[in-house]
């Protein structure tokens, strides 16, 4: 097997084909560029789930003198409520799932949320009997949220049960919708990309078929009548691939880490070593399946 | 074994009703030197290309070197063609390689060795008359000289059977007959040499087996005697 002569019919339909090649590259580029950001999205949705549900709590909130009448017609809620409510906590029914709980009154419910809004003007019209005094109760698995929904939901001197869990998981949705859009668009776009790869081919093929027939009567191989398409799809494919690795890159590197870090400093985004992962995942991807498109491409042409 | 053997093959194109071939029966053994005459559209190409199976009968057995060409699995189809030359009717040479190029090419892609190409390409140029016109274009050759080019390609690999399609259409005769010569050295050499041509010249001249086809049948089979004789003795 010459190599040389390989590499000179692959250089040659590439450069023949040059306008095809170049189109063949971009959607690859493109591609598999919405691919890596759709897998950076699902890592990073990943990750943060570990962190938020890890801290997700699931809040009982008690009637304050501001509670709306419906859900606390005795109003604020009296001391015999907050030990019936610590009971039940402890009681052998819910005691398995509970990991901790902790009461908040009115005065560090007050002290938390000047905490947390520090530099919102709003701390000015709040004061601390507006604010339910709390129980936030810690649970063993956050999935189980809805156990101490219902346990105190409707409950006398309770004025609503809130999982901070079913926050995140709306959040989550959204994004993970976001990230399956994407995949959908990378689809559509690989698809895309098969087919021009296998038209390509098709054309080299055809603008070769002089010399096809001839080594095909004088008894080349298949293999290696075939091998010079097949690596000029896999060489368009691999720079759009190498292209799209470094787009993951730069993404990791300059939106996320440099804008999306520096903006938000308390998540925890992916890093340069995830996209690193990546790379060569979407550069196998690239290279499988234009080597698949046009074996498949130039098998149809050779046998029509 | 004979070195082709054909029964009883019949091949009718998609889109005819009329067999190019009709129950073909040959047997032609090794070192052979045949001729296939007949009439335009008679079907001589059609049976050469079974030969070659660059085509496969519609019914019929066809042995060919000892593979049986109905039943041979397409990955040995190459292998088996390796010890065929074919000329066809139409040259086919690529018009961007020289002589010599367009020699090695088929060497090339069959892996032989630059070594092995660099020996045997200037070798058969000469033996065909074409030395000094190793580095012409083919559309810088005449008719003739590109039919040399054509059988150099041919017989570059030293094949057992030589198949040619009219390998002297079109050409004046004193160089129909420089060709013929050339067969005749090839099989002189052992190859066995099947040659479809409408040159009575050639064929009353050299008295080899002559095997007249008339609408995709073998009418006549006869050795050793001239165009008209076989023609006539059906
Ligand atoms: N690929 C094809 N498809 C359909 N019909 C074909 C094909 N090749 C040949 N034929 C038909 O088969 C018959 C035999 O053709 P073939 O080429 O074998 O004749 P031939 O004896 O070689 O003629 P010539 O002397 O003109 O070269 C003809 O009627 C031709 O039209
Ligand atoms: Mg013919």
């Amino acid at each position: 097997m010459k190599l040389g002569y390989i590499f000179g019919e692959v250089g040659q339909g590439l450069k023949r084909n040059i306008s095809m090649v170049v189109s063949i590259v971009l959607v690859t580029f493109l591609s598999l560029t919405f691919v890596g950001t759709a897998a950076l999205l699902q890592l990073q949705i990943g990750q943060m789930k570990n962190y938020w549900y890890d801290r997700a709590q699931v809040a009982v909130y008690l009637c304050s003198s501001y509670s709306p009448a419906e859900a606390c017609p005795q109003g604020e809620a009296s001391a015999d409520v907050k030990t019936a409510i610590e009971a039940k906590l402890k009681d052998s029914t819910l005691a398995p799932y509970v990991e901790k709980y902790f009461f908040l009154d009115h005065n560090q419910a007050y002290a938390q949320f000047k905490q947390e809004f520090a530099n919102n003007s709003v701390t000015k019209y709040v004061t601390a009997d507006q604010l339910n005094e709390t129980f936030w109760v810690k649970l063993k698995n956050p999935a189980d949220g809805a156990i101490i929904t219902q346990s105190f939901s409707g409950v006398a001197g309770v004025e609503e049960v809130r999982d901070q869990r079913t926050y995140l998981d709306q959040i989550f949705s959204i994004l993970n919708a976001a990230s399956l859009a994407a995949v959908g668009i990378a689809s559509v776009m690989l698809f895309s990309a098969i087919l021009l790869i296998s038209t390509t081919i098709r054309q080299s093929a055809f603008s070769r078929r002089r010399e096809l027939g001839i080594m095909r009567l004088v008894g080349a191989s298949n293999f290696y009548i075939q091998l010079p398409f097949v690596i000029e799809g896999v060489v368009a494919a691999a720079i759009g691939s190498i292209l799209a690795g470094g787009a993951v890159l730069a993404i990791v590197q300059f939106f996320v880490q440099g804008y999306l870090a520096a903006t938000l400093p308390f998540t925890n985004f992916v890093g340069l070593s995830t996209g690193l992962v990546l790379v060569p995942i979407l550069f196998a991807i690239g290279v499988f399946l234009a080597g698949f498109a046009s074996i498949i491409a130039i098998k149809r042409y050779l046998r029509a | 074994m004979a070195m082709i053997s054909i029964e009883k093959v019949s091949k009718t194109y998609k889109g005819s009703t009329r067999p190019a071939l009709d129950a073909v029966s040959i047997e032609i053994e090794t070192g052979d030197f045949v001729f296939l005459v007949g009439a335009s559209g008679s079907g001589k190409s059609s049976l050469l290309r079974m030969m070659l199976r660059e085509d496969v009968p519609s019914k019929g057995s066809i042995f060919v070197l000892g593979e049986n060409l109905i039943s041979i699995p397409a990955r040995r189809v190459p292998y088996f063609r390796r010890n065929i030359g074919m000329v066809f009717q139409d040259f086919r040479l690529l018009p961007n390689k020289t002589v010599a190029q367009n020699v090695a090419f088929c060497l090339e892609v069959i892996g032989k060795s630059p070594s092995f190409i660099a020996e045997a390409v200037p070798a058969v140029l000469k033996l065909v008359g074409l030395d000094g016109k190793q580095d012409r274009y083919p559309n810088e050759l005449s008719g003739g000289e590109q039919q040399r080019v054509a059988l150099a390609r041919a017989i570059v690999n030293k094949p057992q059977l030589l198949l040619a399609d009219e390998p002297t259409g079109n050409l004046d005769p004193a160089t129909s007959q420089e060709i013929v010569n050339l067969l005749e050295r090839i099989s002189a050499a052992g190859t066995t040499v099947v040659m479809a041509t409408h040159d009575r010249g050639i064929v009353d001249r050299l008295k080899r087996r002559v095997v007249v086809l008339k609408d995709g049948q073998i009418v006549s089979d006869s050795r050793g005697v001239g165009y008209e004789t076989a023609e006539a003795a059906r």
